[in-house]
């Protein structure tokens, strides 16, 4: 059995030689709630570009539970940003979930009734079965990101690696995924989660690795929480930075997690 | 209508089926302009292609076509992600390049020949196609032109029906379909390639001008109309059909080009759908008002 989830060794990104990720290493483990935490345009989206292989990289490697990414494909399922598309493409609901089942090398088949029933299944799971039918331009902020997490649903992954999945979503949807990533870690499953903002749903987070072009820190959540790690990845951005001292200081932080309470 | 009118509109459907579901791909990927550019940089393909074969012979305009229509994607791309030049600009420089180069090798080696010369590679002309007759065994089997066409045709609709869900993946979020290993580069060029036979198969018939219209406006009309996919195609499709014979019969009429009478009204239907869909805007904001 493999040990980690995620490992990432001497990885360096570049866009237009700039470097955007510089020399990152660290190993993440399994089955639990990781969060990817920097500011904006501190390369998050990048390092799970890279990890899944859709960009060049200047230098290093990544690696999905030990080995090559083509290997294990099938056991990853990722969740790129919601404005990563056109949402006036002509689909419904259903018919983006279902591609969540359209496979390398069996593009030419039919999909079957698994594959379809998957798809429902994964509708009801986010709770947008009443709007399967809807075109997806005619869905809140919220809802398109519940088709997103849907179409990832259907793959039946280990591993599911999404990229800020709480932007700009409702209440409702908020609570509908953070319910989600729970059931799927009580199921043995990893989650990875990109997020820029420590103050919203960071409790949640097992794990977290602190990104800021460089690799900050990383490990579990009560360990790396120190003024000092958030100084070094939010530095400068001073109303930021004051909030999340207020955060600690409330220590209305990870102290809810299990485990850590009769510390 | 006699057999000659039967034999153009035939061309004339043909061509336009296949633009249109092409087209709607090229909508969707927001690649319109690259269709452009490669109707326009297949030229020196098919003077090549003539020169080899001293005749309009299908299989080297074909070979020629699909060479130079996905040259020139792979131009533009390397202009624009690998040169970091804006991507109009890479269209830009690319296709008018190819497009020179080909006039220049009509000039200068064709001298004269009434085939190919520079307007009917601009505009085409579907008015004459039917003087040119393949009988067979004293049996009419059709003009070269829809028989050109007519192999394009069924690819095209092989490739939109069994290749559907590549198409459509490809054109939603090509990134997601990446990430599952789905080989994006196999049907972004085999798609490029199709919709370069396609332009150049329609040139004598069309022009390298006008096809641009059939492989954007009908979808275009459809995009506007529906809410999925398969809808889309087939609506593109009958928004062409619709073009095709209204165009027709309205350039005898006029007696003028029937390919620019036929993207004339296409324009026009577009422009009729626009004003429908505002009304129907406006009446549903009048009844929530009321
Ligand atoms: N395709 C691209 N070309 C050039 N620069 C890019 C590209 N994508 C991202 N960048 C730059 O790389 C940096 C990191 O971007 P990104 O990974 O999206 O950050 P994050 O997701 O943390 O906000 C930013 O400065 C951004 O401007
Ligand atoms: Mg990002």
């Amino acid at each position: 059995m493999s040990q980690n989830s995620i490992e990432v060794h001497n990885l360096s990104v570049a866009y237009n030689r700039i470097p955007v990720l510089w020399d990152i290493d660290f190993e993440l483990p399994k089955g639990q709630i990781i969060g990817i935490v920097g500011p904006n345009g501190s390369g998050k989206s990048t390092l799970l570009k890279a990890i899944m292989g859709l960009i060049p990289l200047s230098s290093g490697f990544a690696k999905i539970f030990d080995k090559e990414l083509d290997l294990v494909r099938e056991r990853v399922a990722y969740v790129p940003q919601r404005e990563s598309v056109d949402w006036d493409f002509p689909a419904t609901v259903e018919d983006v979930v279902r591609m969540g089942r359209y496979k390398k090398g069996k593009l030419f088949n039919r999909l079957s009734s698994i594959d379809k029933h998957l798809a429902s299944e994964a509708i009801e799971k986010v709770k947008l079965t009443p709007y399967k039918d809807r075109q997806i331009s005619q869905l809140s902020g919220g809802q398109q990101q519940r088709v997103f997490l849907a179409r990832a649903l259907t793959q039946g992954a280990d591993m599911y690696v999404m990229d800020e999945p709480f932007v700009g979503v409702d209440v409702a949807t908020e609570k509908t995924i953070l319910e989600l990533l729970i059931s799927m870690k009580n199921e043995g499953k990893t989650v990875v989660i990109v997020h820029h903002d420590l103050q919203t749903v960071s409790d949640s987070f097992d794990y977290l690795v602190l990104l800021n072009t460089r690799l900050i820190a990383h490990g579990p959540t009560k360990e790396i929480l120190t003024e000092e790690n958030l100084q070094a990845t939010y530095g400068g951005q001073l109303n930021l930075l004051s909030k999340i001292r207020n955060i600690i200081k409330n220590k209305d932080f990870p102290m809810r997690e299990k485990g850590f309470e009769d510390k | 209508m006699g057999i000659n009118d039967l034999l153009t509109l035939i061309t004339a459907l043909l061509i336009a089926w296949s633009c249109s579901l092409l087209g709607c791909f090229l909508v969707l990927r927001k690649a319109v302009m690259v269709g452009d550019a490669i109707s326009h940089s297949v030229l020196p393909g098919i003077v090549i292609a003539y020169l080899v074969s001293s005749n309009f012979n299908s299989v080297f305009m074909l070979i020629g076509a699909a060479f130079f229509g996905v040259f020139t994607t792979v131009i533009i791309d390397f202009f624009h992600k690998k040169l970091k030049l804006q991507e109009d600009a890479s269209i830009g420089i690319t296709f008018t390049w190819l497009f020179a180069l080909g006039v220049i090798l009509i000039a200068l080696f064709t001298d004269g020949n009434a085939d190919l010369d520079q307007d009917c590679v601009l505009f085409g002309e579907l008015g004459t196609t039917f003087l040119d007759k393949v009988i067979y065994n004293g049996r009419l089997f059709g003009t070269r032109s829809m028989l050109m066409i007519l192999p394009v045709f069924i690819l095209v609709v092989l490739f939109v029906v069994v290749g559907f869900k590549g198409l459509q993946i490809l054109s939603f979020h090509e990134e997601f379909a990446k990430s599952k290993g789905i080989n994006v580069n196999f049907w972004h060029y085999s798609f490029m390639a199709l919709v370069s036979i396609t332009t150049v198969m329609s040139f004598e018939s069309v022009g390298a001008v006008l096809v641009v219209g059939l492989l954007v406006i009908p979808p275009a009309t459809s995009y506007l109309l529906v809410e999925r996919l398969i809808p889309m195609l087939w609506l593109s499709c009958l928004v062409s059909t619709i073009s095709s014979l209204l165009g027709y019969f309205a350039s005898i009429y006029f007696d003028v080009s029937i390919s620019s009478m036929i993207v004339v009204t296409s324009g026009a239907i577009f422009i009729l759908v626009i004003i429908y869909t505002k009304l129907k805007i406006a009446f549903r904001k009048k009844i929530v008002n009321l």
